[in-house]
């Protein structure tokens, strides 16, 4: 039975694996994810309509399960189609997360009226929207960093309802009756429209009903091409212009000059006409139609955005970390029985994760064309990419389940940081000019971020350590040693990568603006890495710290890495400081207050040490 | 050896002086990060890393730290002398020898930039053509001879004598330059000519020249990375015989002053400092992208031509994000651009030494990767040699 355990353990790792490849089916008759595969452009990047439902529902509510009132599950294209096609309904959808009990004040809503307690749909909050929208204009003076959490609550909660008001007009005018009778009979009459117009403005004699009637209709068109959020009209050109794209209101203007409606915005109404109808076959049929014509001028980006649609639904990360943390618990179990066999077992289950992660990162690099850390979001994937692949490469040598114990423990705290951090947005974000630079972003940025990777594993293997010694007999003096060695080595390997990325990163600037160093807080970041691995090897080579004392050292170095890689950011000042967080300051210091927990642990006397007052008194 | 020379060789060769000076610097540059957010980067710079003591101010509390140059240069000392009486030279150890043969590069590298390094700026609007670049932050007093319409015959006078109220008697100059009062920063506002100067107002009186018109307000200096200092000073111009009277020179007033004494004219004007340089830019044309549909910028880039007073050089350069145009020891990176006027902002600088953390880099990372290399490949070798009869 015993040697059936490694066996049971990777099929099911395997079997967790397959789950997520299994491609994505529509729930309804209607065609949902064709839809979802439909390419826009927001926030500068060509992406599927997929990604825009997702990251939307994201942002407005920290989750992409979003029910409708009754119950119902809707998948996020599902929804974005209520929202983009069928407002009235989509106004019932609680999707709009409150949580500052003051900000709920504001609409004279109870915690429970919401779904879950915390969301609300737009019905719920409409009546009070002016008293939003004045609370907003009274926070705009105050400077970000200086705003209470309220002040927060309400300027989020704003641009939340702004982003909703402005997704329902992108594709469709926001309070039409029937979108596409209105752009037929438009283009019926649009050449004989603006000759009555003309012949208006130059006094002459006229059609005057239908003058009026296109004027009214330029400024519905006008205030869609204001409000829209996607541009969803790709350029005639085909897809080498990138920057054609516009939005239906645009478009739609534009055909006052041409005298011809964009077939986009007609398929739009269309697919808005059937979605409201509920004609499955027809919105299939207009949806296919489209499809195929958009695969004349555009078949790369629509592979891409296909593949991407794929990509989001089969979620490896999550996946991933579901891995890791089974990955971990049977590491942790192998200590107490079973070692070899739960040891082998667990080794795999890291090895899934890995690969699984390693073809996300891989996917994404494809999807963005770019290395693979570009912001934030991208590496914290990478650093739980690199601490893992040292983890396996010390497991492959050494066989004791602490390789897969870290690497559970590092592989599941980093994507845990990069799930939180994809609440704000698409994480596939645009390069700013200065950091434009694949050749940068390839060998500073990803040698920094290693690093990170391993110095943070250096410091768990730390914990590790400590927690075994201290509180466990099990840490015989052969473990003890090994992770001495093991710390030691990855302290090594984060002095080369933090050393030489940091110097790189000095060459970047002095290439971008002209000076090698400049004491900006991220590049002190990183040099306060590179300064603390140089302290604990040189302790170590001048016999200042024994064992304890360098795991000691080796925990506080989870604190300086978590400060460069987060603290310096909130400090709102520097050149290079990517996103400011305030949420996540908490953490930062209960992260480091936790870590300062294990050093004072890590001094407490030897023979206080379960594992060693075993040995001595064996 | 005496026995104290001995004791101070000791001190200065050992590794718990590296612990101890790497932990004065990681406490140092935590603290300089902090500082930041009061002070800005500039100020920071000063007082933490060109300096040998700095003061942390937390909270009400001074903390004295040992500064950037005392803790530099110690480790300096502490990592050239570890290797002149402790590190013998050894194959096995070439690693460790060039990583400090690339972090004393790296180190010496930033003194002399320390030292030498210039910025300048140079603004450029469309077809204009330039050959000197600016200071940032230096200004300099120009007193002009515009009598002969052929050329300019230019006198400068630093700021720093200015801000000392030194009297300059040039050769080139018939007149006296005398400074009644110096405020490095300092605000403008119009005033009614016949009104005097506010009450209480300590400012001199201004008897020529636009300044006339002006109220003058001196202003505390200013470190905020977004504010910049506009200094303003009241000059007296003496002859020979008697006094011309006094004028307001600032930046702020836009364009020189005139005034003409002994047949000549001269102009006068406080600007920033100018250095010229052997050859000319000329800016064709801006170009500023954004993503589409966002007003995230994709690319700031500047075409200009490049020329010299002897025809050797006369080409088109490009110069982007991350590409400058490095040309007669200067290098010119795009800095600032508005793209709707046609008006580009290049940082220019000089720094001889700028090669010397690319040579750095690249004996630390040979260095770290000989070092750590080889002692993977003893461990991987030592492993192999063990496990062998384990599992024999």
């Amino acid at each position: 039975m015993k040697k059936l355990i490694p066996l049971v353990l990777v099929l099911v790792g395997l079997g967790i694996v397959a789950a997520s490849f299994v491609p994505p089916r529509n729930a309804t008759d209607f065609n949902l994810l064709g839809f979802g595969r439909l390419p826009v452009v927001v926030n500068g990047r060509v992406k599927p309509l997929d990604t825009v439902a997702r990251t939307t529902l994201l942002v407005f509510q920290s989750s992409q399960n979003i029910p409708t009132p009754d119950g119902k599950k809707l998948t996020p294209d599902a929804w974005l189609l209520d929202v983009v096609f069928n407002g009235p309904k989509a106004d019932t959808y609680q999707h709009f997360e409150i949580n500052h009990p003051d900000v709920l004040a504001l609409f004279g809503l109870r915690s429970d009226e919401g779904r879950g307690g915390r969301r609300f749909s737009f019905q719920q909050i409409e009546k009070n929207i002016s008293e939003l929208q004045r609370q907003a204009k009274l926070v705009e003076p105050v400077e970000s960093a200086l705003r209470t959490p309220f002040q927060k609550a309400v300027v989020q909660l704003y641009a939340n309802v702004g982003l909703y008001f402005r997704l329902k007009g992108s594709l469709v005018a926001p309070d039409h009756k029937d979108f596409l009778a209105e752009l037929l009979a438009f283009q019926k009459n649009v050449a004989a429209g603006v000759d009555a117009v003309r012949a208006k403005q130059a006094g002459k004699p006229h059609d005057a009903a239908l003058a009026e009637q296109m004027m009214e209709t330029g400024g519905r068109f006008s205030r869609m091409s204001e409000l829209a959020y996607l541009l969803a009209v790709p350029p005639d050109e085909g897809e080498s212009n990138t920057s054609g794209w516009k939005k239906v209101g645009e478009s739609l203007l534009d055909s006052f000059q041409s005298g011809r409606v964009p077939s986009s915005a007609m398929v739009y109404a269309g697919l808005a006409r059937t979605w409201r109808a509920g004609q499955a076959k027809e919105f299939n049929e207009l949806l296919g139609l489209y499809q195929a014509q958009l695969d004349k001028g555009f078949a790369t980006t629509l592979k891409k955005s296909g593949a991407e649609v794929r990509f989001n639904a089969a979620n490896p990360f999550y996946t991933a970390m579901v891995l890791y943390v089974l990955a971990f618990l049977v590491a942790v179990i192998s200590w107490l029985k079973w070692p070899a066999e739960l040891g082998r077992s667990a080794f795999w289950l890291v090895t899934f994760a890995w690969l699984l992660t390693t073809a996300g990162i891989v996917m994404r690099m494809w999807l963005e064309g770019r290395p693979p850390v570009t912001n934030l979001y991208s590496s914290a994937l990478f650093v739980g990419w690199v601490a893992v692949a040292a983890c396996l490469v010390l497991e492959y040598f050494y066989r004791n389940a602490i390789g897969t114990v870290a690497a559970g423990l590092v592989g599941f705290g980093t994507l845990l940081i990069a799930y939180y951090l994809a609440l704000d947005g698409d994480t596939l974000e645009m390069m700013r000019a200065v950091l434009d630079s694949n050749f940068w972003l390839a060998t500073h940025v990803v040698t920094v971020t290693a690093g990170y990777g391993a110095t943070f594993l250096a410091g768990f293997l730390a914990l590790i350590y400590v927690s075994r010694g201290l509180f466990t007999t099990s840490l015989d003096k052969a473990t003890a040693d090994t992770l001495n060695r093991m710390v030691y080595g990855i302290v090594c390997f984060a002095t080369l990568f933090s050393l030489i990325g940091t110097v790189l990163g000095g060459i970047w600037a002095d290439q971008s603006w002209g000076r090698f160093w400049g004491w900006d807080p991220k590049e002190n970041g990183a040099l306060l890495i590179v300064i603390w691995n140089a302290i604990i090897l040189h302790a170590r080579w001048g016999g200042l710290a024994k064992a304890r004392g360098i795991m000691a050292l080796a925990v506080f170095g989870n604190i300086v890495t978590a400060w460069s890689w987060f603290g310096v950011n909130m400090l709102g000042v520097g050149l290079h400081s990517y996103g400011f967080m305030d949420s996540a300051f908490f953490w930062l210091v209960a992260f480091a207050a936790s870590q300062l927990v294990f050093i004072a642990l890590a001094c407490v006397p030897l023979e206080k040490w379960r594992s060693f007052r075993t040995t001595t008194a064996a | 050896m005496h026995p104290f020379t001995r004791q101070v060789r000791d001190f200065f060769v050992s590794l718990k002086l590296t612990v101890v000076l790497l932990a004065c610097s990681l406490v140092l540059v935590f603290a300089a990060t902090l500082a930041q957010v009061e002070l800005g980067i500039y100020v920071v710079q000063e007082r933490f890393f060109h300096s040998f003591i700095a003061i942390w101010h937390v909270g009400s509390l001074y903390v004295p730290l040992p500064g950037g140059y005392l803790v530099g240069g110690l480790l300096l000392i502490n990592l050239i002398a570890a290797h002149i009486y402790r590190l013998k030279f050894e194959w096995r150890k070439a690693g460790i020898q060039l990583t400090h043969g690339g972090l004393i590069v790296l180190l010496i590298g930033e003194l002399l930039t320390g030292l030498w390094q210039e910025d300048f700026s140079m603004q450029l609007s469309e077809n204009e053509t330039k050959s000197y670049s600016e200071s940032f932050r230096l200004h300099e007093l120009a007193v002009i001879d515009t009598t002969d319409a052929q050329f300019d015959d230019v006198v400068v006078i630093p700021d720093t004598k200015l801000a000392r109220s030194e009297t300059v008697q040039h050769p080139k100059l018939p007149f006296r330059v005398v400074t009644r009062a110096f405020y490095p920063n300092a605000a403008l506002a119009r005033r009614d000519a016949s009104a005097p100067q506010a009450a209480g107002s300590a400012v001199p009186a201004i008897t020529q020249g636009m300044g006339s018109a002006v109220a003058v307000t001196p202003l505390p200096i200013t470190y905020k990375p977004n504010e910049t200092n506009s200094p303003a000073a009241i000059i007296e111009i003496i002859g020979a015989d008697a006094s011309l009277g006094t004028w307001l020179v600032s930046p702020e007033l836009g364009m020189p002053q005139t005034f003409s004494h002994a047949g000549r004219t001269w102009r006068l004007a406080l600007r920033l400092q100018r250095a010229y340089k052997p050859f000319a830019l000329q800016l064709l044309k801006v170009t500023h992208d954004i993503y589409v549909g966002t007003d995230l910028p994709k690319n700031f880039s500047s075409r200009i031509k490049l020329t010299t007073p002897d025809g050797r050089d006369d080409r088109e350069v490009l110069i982007y994000m991350n590409n400058p145009l490095r040309y007669g020891g200067f290098t010119f990176y795009q800095y600032q651009m508005n793209a709707a006027t046609g008006l580009t902002v290049f940082q220019v600088v000089r720094n001889p030494s700028w090669l010397l953390p690319y040579i750095a880099c690249i004996m630390m990372g040979f260095g770290l990767v000989l070092q750590f290399g080889l002692s993977l490949l003893k461990f991987i070798d030592k492993r192999r040699t063990t496990s062998t009869p384990a599992a024999a």
